[in-house]
């Protein structure tokens, strides 16, 4: 159960390997005894998670689980519940991908688009029925601001992110008085080994700066955050410019 | 969550609004309804609740049924001459109460709130200002009616095992459907009340030592904000029950007479922060200067003496949306410099509370999780804001290194390691419980919280 200053016994992550997922367990760990279930595909990388987490005291179970076999992922979401109910769960797997390769070559497309959002909402289908079984469950959602107004640079992943940000959306909208809960977090640009050798944009974050407001927006009941919150106002102001002014920007 | 036919799922909270879940929620008219209910369990168990006055998760279940018992309400007999009284387990004190005073009877065990159900009076085994003198509630019950995992019902007196599991059991060894309770004469309902105000914290105890004894019901507030020489300045209210011959003719009229319910009602919605360090600053100053240096024999109906806050319909809400924490602990006498230092910790944490209870415990009883053993208890309640689980954290510290504990019926964040420290007699628990109940057809969030049923796995 999540207490009622917003502290899990239970952290499922999915895509157990993200920089900004071991984050939030970290930060989680730090305040109590922590159940850690990390789902990911079975590399050295994973295996160092587990032995990371465990060395916080955190007990860590750890599950195969491959983002785009989704015919599995509802599998997956029962074994994580087994050993208790799953209090938090973070949607973390993604890929960037190369944004050229992306809007020109098919399997490069269809692997960002099948990661970032058919995954993703085979996973969500699946964390709703578990969340609708326990009555209480609160799904924490990796968007990005990238998802709210795509660009020429980055548009195929952005395409995935605005679907992926729909969908969590509309999974909190019916979850609410089934017991669940989702927050939609929607970072701007995060060094992470996804944005490995990427010139970092302004305003950039750090994983755990994304952990300890995703910490906080969970206590305080908070349905979506942007990392830094400075953004919200940003990406307000961008959504709203002409197209010939928002295709000249430097972005 | 099952589908379970005839109710709807409901988002159900604790008296402090905090940490929702949603169940399904069924109304009990009769003991068969339960019976049923327990038969055509499924994973997710069943609970009872009552009235919902504790403050966190122990009334709820998450994915669940609960038994709403508060339409199981009647009293079945009352025995003027012996005081037995047997009623089902969702009358409420305060409708028990006013069936009674007619009688001459009264009570045993009177929480702050009369908003409480007879079976979360037992589940929880709560205690009164007359703690000192006459234990907590469980001590006063003379027999349970209780449906079991196996959907059959016991009745079972004190010198059964499962009696004791059931009185403090927070729920989880079944749906307690009556029980009799042996009540004490009264000549009126009217109390004669000593107050004193006490200068700081050492004043405070040495005033409650040296005289509780003379006293059936003693409590006092203290100011939870005032540091330094100030630190612990209190207001003491004991008294006991007036005689007839010591009311004034206006209430000698009608002794038995303890006015009418509750006056006013809060809405629902408050802005965040409406108890803020500013207000609750203020609050306590007031509340400290209100009270009179010293004042004997005042006649005062039960509502003022015992219930102030019941007035106040929902006053839960001024906290705001984000709800508030209580912290109730116990330390043993002798472990005075933890109580000092939590006192300390507490007026300098920047955190404020209002209503700051301490008060002695007499002997605890034999209930298995039963709160109350012998000591110095002390109550605060919290608005939720941040930083506070490391105030709570601290406190628990101390708590823990005093051999003392916390009150199940008040907590809602504590971890299943710290509790299981505090309550020695939690595998004893846990082995009566899986005895009755071995397929957990019982559970509720705060025992999946705190692992009170199996040991936890971290
Ligand atoms: C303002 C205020 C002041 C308070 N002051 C005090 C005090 O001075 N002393 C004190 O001890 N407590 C105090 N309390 C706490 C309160 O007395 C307890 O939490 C009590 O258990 C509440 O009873 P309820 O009917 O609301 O039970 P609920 O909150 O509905 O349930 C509490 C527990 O009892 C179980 N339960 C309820 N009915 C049954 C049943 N029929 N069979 C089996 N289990 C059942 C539930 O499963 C749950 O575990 C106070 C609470 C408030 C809000
Ligand atoms: N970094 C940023 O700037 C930024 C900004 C906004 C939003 N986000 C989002 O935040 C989330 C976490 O990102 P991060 O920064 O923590 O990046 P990260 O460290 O690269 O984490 C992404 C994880 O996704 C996993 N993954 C990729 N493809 C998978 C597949 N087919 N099956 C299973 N797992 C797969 C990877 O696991 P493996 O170990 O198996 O490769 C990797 O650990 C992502 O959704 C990302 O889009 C990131």
């Amino acid at each position: 159960m999540i207490d009622s200053l917003g502290a899990p016994q239970t952290l499922f992550l999915l895509g157990g390997t993200s920089d900004i997922a071991l984050a939030i367990a970290r930060a989680y760990a730090r305040h109590a005894p922590l159940r850690v279930v990390l789902a990911a595909r079975h590399t050295s990388r994973r295996d160092e998670a587990v032995r990371s987490l465990q060395a916080l005291g955190c007990a860590v179970e750890a599950l195969d689980f491959d983002a785009r076999a989704t015919q599995t992922h509802a599998d997956v979401v029962t074994a994580a519940a087994n050993g208790g109910d799953l209090d938090i769960s973070v949607v973390a797997y993604g890929v960037l991908g190369d944004p050229e390769q992306a809007w020109t070559d098919v399997p490069s497309g269809v692997e960002l688009a099948e990661v970032n959002y058919v995954g993703p909402v085979a996973t969500g289908i699946a964390l709703g029925a578990q969340i609708r079984e326990q009555g209480h469950g609160v799904v924490v959602a990796l968007s990005s601001v990238a998802g709210e107004r795509p660009r020429r640079s980055n548009f195929v992943y952005g395409s995935t992110k605005a679907g992926f940000d729909a969908f969590y959306t509309g999974l909190g909208e019916a979850l609410r008085g089934l017991g669940g809960r989702v927050l939609v977090v929607r970072p701007g640009f995060v060094r992470s080994k996804m944005t490995d050798g990427l010139r970092p944009a302004p305003l950039a974050a750090t994983p755990d700066q994304v952990a300890q407001a995703v910490v906080d927006a969970v206590a305080s009941g908070a349905e979506q955050v942007w990392v830094p919150r400075t953004l919200r106002a940003v990406m307000s102001g961008l959504r709203h410019l002409p197209r010939p002014v928002f295709r000249r920007l430097p972005i | 969550m099952t589908e379970h036919p005839g109710c709807g799922p409901r988002r159900l909270s604790g008296w402090g609004r905090t940490a929702p879940s949603t169940a399904y929620v069924r109304e009990v008219r009769d003991p068969a309804d339960i019976v049923a209910a327990v038969r055509g369990a499924d994973r997710r168990g069943v609970l009872a609740r009552g009235l919902g006055r504790s403050y966190g998760d122990a009334a709820q279940n998450a994915g669940g049924l609960v038994l709403d018992m508060t339409t199981l309400a009647q009293v079945h007999h009352v025995d003027a001459a012996t005081g037995l009284v047997e009623v089902d387990a969702g009358v409420s004190l305060d409708t028990l109460m006013r069936v009674l005073l007619p009688f001459g009877l009264w009570v045993p065990v009177l929480p702050g709130t009369r908003q409480v159900s007879v079976g979360g009076a037992v589940a929880a085994d709560v205690h009164g200002k007359n703690h000192h003198v006459a234990g907590s509630f469980g001590s006063h019950v003379r027999s349970l009616e209780l449906v079991t995992a196996d959907g059959t019902l016991h009745r079972v007196d004190p010198e059964h095992p499962l009696f004791w599991a059931t009185v403090g059991g927070m729920g989880l060894t079944g749906v307690i459907v009556r029980a009799t309770i042996a009540c004490r004469r009264v000549e009126s309902a009217f109390l004669l009340v000593d107050t004193e105000r006490a200068g700081d914290l050492e004043d405070l105890m040495a005033r409650l030592s040296a005289d509780d004894a003379a006293y059936p019901y003693s409590v006092s507030w203290f100011d939870s904000i005032a540091t330094g020489r100030r630190l612990g300045r209190a207001v003491i209210t004991r008294g006991r029950n007036a005689l007839l011959e010591e009311l004034p003719p206006a209430l000698a009229a009608r002794p038995l007479d303890m006015g009418a319910r509750r006056r006013a009602t809060l809405p629902a919605v408050f802005p965040p922060g409406l108890v803020n360090r500013a207000s609750g600053r203020i609050f306590n100053e007031l509340w400290f200067r209100a009270a009179p240096r010293l004042r004997r024999g005042e006649v005062q109906d039960v509502t003022r003496f015992f219930h102030p806050l019941d007035v106040v319909g929902s006053w839960n809400h001024v906290y705001g949306p984000r709800g508030l924490c209580q912290y109730q602990f116990v330390v043993p006498f002798g472990a005075e410099d933890a109580l000092r230092e939590a006192v300390g910790l507490i007026a300098s944490s920047g955190h404020v509370s209002c209503l700051n209870v301490l008060k002695r415990f007499g002997p605890g009883n034999a209930g298995l999780l039963s709160f109350p053993t012998p000591g110095w208890t002390l109550a605060v309640d919290l608005p939720v804001r941040p930083g506070l689980d490391r105030l709570f954290a601290a406190l628990d510290a101390l708590v823990l290194e005093a051999g003392g504990r916390l009150y199940l019926a008040k907590d809602s964040r504590a971890s299943a390691g710290t509790v299981a420290r505090m309550y020695p007699r939690l595998e004893e628990f846990r082995a009566a419980r899986a005895r009755v109940d071995p397929a957990g057809v019982f559970v509720s969030d705060l025992a999946r919280r705190l692992s009170l049923t199996d040991a936890p796995i971290l």
